[in-house]
């Protein structure tokens, strides 16, 4: 029979292979071409200009400034949205001590899980119109709301923290860690119920508390688990498109104030569509593409380690 | 080049918004919006013999395909032009589709050589006109022009249209864009409130400073902005630069000469402007809010005095109390001001387009004769609540809202002092990076000196990148 393997191989993957080089492969190696050009975007008129699109976005002080808010939340969001993620999955698996001596989670465990979930449900849209709820630059706004009464705050000098140029990068990362903690939760705990009970027991009868049980027991065992969700979490650093464009202040996709709430996809758009730069917006599009997969190959690549069977 | 900027495309931000963030899907891959953008083909076209009913020669049971810009002026108005075009060819099967995405329909079958028969070409996800027509996407309404008027046959529809229309409508040489409404721009107050208090309009700046001095002792803020969104800040402060300036000032402003921004007219504005940020007088948290948000807490009587266009009405329909006779006025003069206070921008907008391979463009022209009839500027300015480019065509005994009617009023003391800025349309960059300034400004982060110099540095770069 091994001589009909492969027809068998090739015959389920020619589907999605073709179907992902069409979908996929192709857009790019279409976008990378535009990129050489200046091309505006809705006409079949267009002219080579070589590299002159990738000089120019290097000295484009506003992609810089984009870029390095990409990298804030590159390293903000996977650090603190997995340290959370662990904790809590942690505490709801194997945190408790009560009753009699098994390993268990805290009360109420499987409650807190699904609650924890609900972010997750809920699309990005709906995030958008609920985070401008709750950033309102007034005393409307959950936020300001809460700080008046409480008498924190003058109703006549709200603060406005989605058009303060220091607060604004880090509301969109709190939405980002918000939303972004239930999923990798459910990740973890998945990945902790595969852990055998016995190696936990085997950790109490040492005499080993909650920090060492987690160090030297439950992490080492997820360290795939924890791998995934940074590489997930990294990529979605380098988007955070849809929030920055609705949430924050500024003409055509957002960006504000004055740039500070800038990410390259909401400059690109802008470029793509507004400023009528298409050509330009997908050199934009070719660099963050090089720069995620780079990402993800060094995030696989540092991140791994001798896998444990158990 | 820079991009057509249509003033109406932010009264529908909250539309666009959930179109951007549904489409969060999309954007990783953003390059792939270009996929088919070099590929062509192409149609047949339908034409039957003109008559003097039929100036276009339409074929009576061609079936006529409408695009509608579903946003500020919601859709229900399109449905009415489209009974009146059934009306004259029942035969025809008319469909109709409403979309906030513009670019995402229109830009495949534009390069796949079937585009629909007309398009209202409009909102944040518009193609730009000045790309299409150097393409030869767009047929040439010069023909409409010429027609004859529906109400009236001696007449050339040309001669039915507000001043400025056709050459609003021209690009690069040839009219093919009907910018079909009309609007105008200024503060917006609630007649109640003032008539309560004893308030009247203030007509110049310093009458303005010293009422607004008086409505802040009343407990209420007296003036809002939309924060978030620059653009309509801008206005205002464009709007009292030229009218200080005149004319002249306006078109060294188009012009992109960077000059102006070192001039009094500009000066004056922006520091008049900031009196607004200095004493206090905004609504608190104003800086960081969508239009929606603002314009409510007006709504509320939370604060007196708006700046917006004059879809301000039908845009806050549903928030409005009944007896709020919500009123327009003029920017308020500036000592030494070149234009009168009656001066007003004032401007056709929201462009419609019949795609040059279009298969029923002639249906496509009739439609937009229709438009420019009487009956279809009244079934307008009842359902969308805005005027048309339609001279004339509200007499007395059409019923209008409280704000329309006080635009109508507005318009016609205007007379001749209506102005309207191309710079928007023509240095799209320039818009943006003042609109960032202007932000600054307002929430007391800049002063007046950095903005001017800011502008003028913008000017500088948008006079750089578009030529």
């Amino acid at each position: 029979m091994r001589h009909r393997k492969y027809p068998f191989i090739v015959g389920f993957l020619i589907v999605p292979v073709a179907l992902y080089a069409l979908l996929v492969i192709w857009p790019y190696l279409q976008t990378f071409g535009y990129s050489l050009t200046d091309w505006s975007g809705e006409s079949t008129v267009m002219h080579f200009v070589g590299l002159r699109n990738y000089t120019t976005l290097f000295s484009d002080t506003v992609f810089r400034q984009a870029l390095l808010h990409n990298a804030l939340l590159l390293v903000f969001l996977p650090v603190v949205t997995i340290l959370l993620a662990l904790f809590f999955a942690f505490m709801l698996n194997v945190g408790g001590r009560g009753g009699t001596g098994g390993v268990q989670g805290v009360r109420g465990a499987a409650v807190y899980k699904v609650v924890f979930f609900f972010p997750q449900v809920l699309s990005i849209a709906i995030l958008a119109v609920l985070f401008e709820a709750v950033y309102r630059s007034d005393g409307g706004g959950l936020l300001n709301g809460i700080l008046q009464k409480l008498g924190l705050e003058d109703p006549q000098r709200p603060i406005e923290w989605l058009n303060d140029p220091n607060l604004v990068l880090w509301c969109i990362l709190a939405i980002l860690v918000w939303s972004g903690v239930g999923f990798y939760l459910v990740l973890f705990s998945a990945a902790m119920q595969s852990i055998p009970k016995e190696v936990y027991e085997a950790a109490l009868l040492d005499g080993a508390g909650r920090v060492q049980t987690f160090f030297r027991v439950t992490l080492p065992l997820l360290w795939d688990s924890v791998q995934t969700a940074w590489v997930y979490l990294a990529i979605a650093a380098m988007d955070a498109f849809a929030l920055v464009s609705t949430l924050t202040p500024g003409v055509a996709y957002g960006g504000g104030p004055d740039y500070h709430g800038e990410v390259m996809a909401t400059y690109l758009m802008r470029n793509f569509l507004y400023f009528g730069k298409s050509g330009y917006a997908c050199a934009m599009g070719v660099v963050i593409l090089f720069l995620t997969l780079i990402l993800s190959a060094v995030a696989l690549r540092v991140t791994r380690r001798e896998r444990i069977e158990f | 080049m820079g991009s057509t900027i249509e003033p109406n495309r932010l009264n529908r931000r909250d539309l666009i918004k959930r179109a951007t963030a549904l489409g969060i899907a999309a954007v990783p891959a953003s390059g792939l919006l270009s996929a088919c953008a070099a590929s062509g083909g192409g149609g047949k076209q339908e034409t039957g013999k003109k008559t003097a009913t039929n100036p276009f020669g339409v074929v009576g049971d061609a079936g006529l395909e409408v695009i509608i810009f579903k946003g500020g002026f919601g859709d229900d108005y399109a449905k009415r032009f489209e009974k009146l075009y059934s009306k004259e060819f029942p035969g025809s099967k008319v469909t109709h589709t409403p979309t906030q995405n513009i670019t995402g329909l229109l830009q495949p079958r534009l390069n796949g050589g079937n585009p629909p028969d007309v398009v209202d070409d409009s909102g944040n996800a518009q193609i730009k006109l000045d790309v299409l027509q150097k393409a030869g996407q767009l047929t040439d309404l010069t023909p409409l022009l010429d027609a004859p008027s529906i109400d009236d046959p001696s007449k050339k529809v040309r001669e039915t249209l507000q001043p400025g229309t056709v050459e609003l409508g021209t690009i690069g040489g040839t009219f093919c864009t009907l910018q079909y409404v009309y609007t105008v721009f200024g503060l917006w107050y609630s007649g109640k409130l003032f008539r309560q208090h004893g308030w009247s309009e203030p007509k110049t700046w310093a009458d303005f400073m010293s009422l607004s001095g008086e409505i802040k002792k009343a407990g209420i803020a007296p003036f809002a902005h939309q924060g978030k969104y620059p653009y309509y800040i801008n206005v205002a402060i464009m709007d009292l630069a030229i009218k200080n300036g005149g004319p002249d000032f306006m078109n060294r402003v188009d012009k992109l000469d960077e000059t102006v921004w070192d001039e009094a007219p500009a000066k004056n504005a922006i520091e008049a402007i900031h009196q607004i940020v200095s004493n206090n007088y905004l609504l608190p948290g104003t800086n960081g809010m969508t239009h929606i948000e603002a314009q409510t807490a007006w709504n509320q009587y939370k604060a007196a005095f708006v700046p917006c266009g004059a879809w301000l009405e039908n845009e806050q329909l549903k928030a409005t109390p009944s007896d709020f006779e919500m009123t327009f006025m003029p920017m308020p003069s500036l000592p030494g001001d070149k234009m009168p206070f009656e001066a007003i921008r004032g401007g056709a907008n929201e462009p419609y387009i019949v795609p040059a391979k279009a298969k029923n463009a002639a249906g496509g022209m009739e439609f937009m004769r229709v438009m420019l009839s009487k009956a279809g500027a009244i079934a307008f300015a009842q359902t969308a609540n805005s005027l048309t480019v339609v001279k004339d065509a509200l007499g007395p005994d059409v019923q209008l809202r409280p704000g329309t009617k006080s635009t109508v009023t507005a318009l016609k003391a205007a007379g001749s002092n209506v102005f309207n800025p191309t710079y928007l349309y023509t240095a799209s960059s320039l818009d943006v990076d003042m609109g960032n300034a202007s932000s600054e400004l307002m929430a007391g982060r800049i002063q007046p000196a950095e903005w001017l110099k800011r502008v003028k540095a913008a000017t500088v770069k948008a006079k750089k990148n578009g030529s």
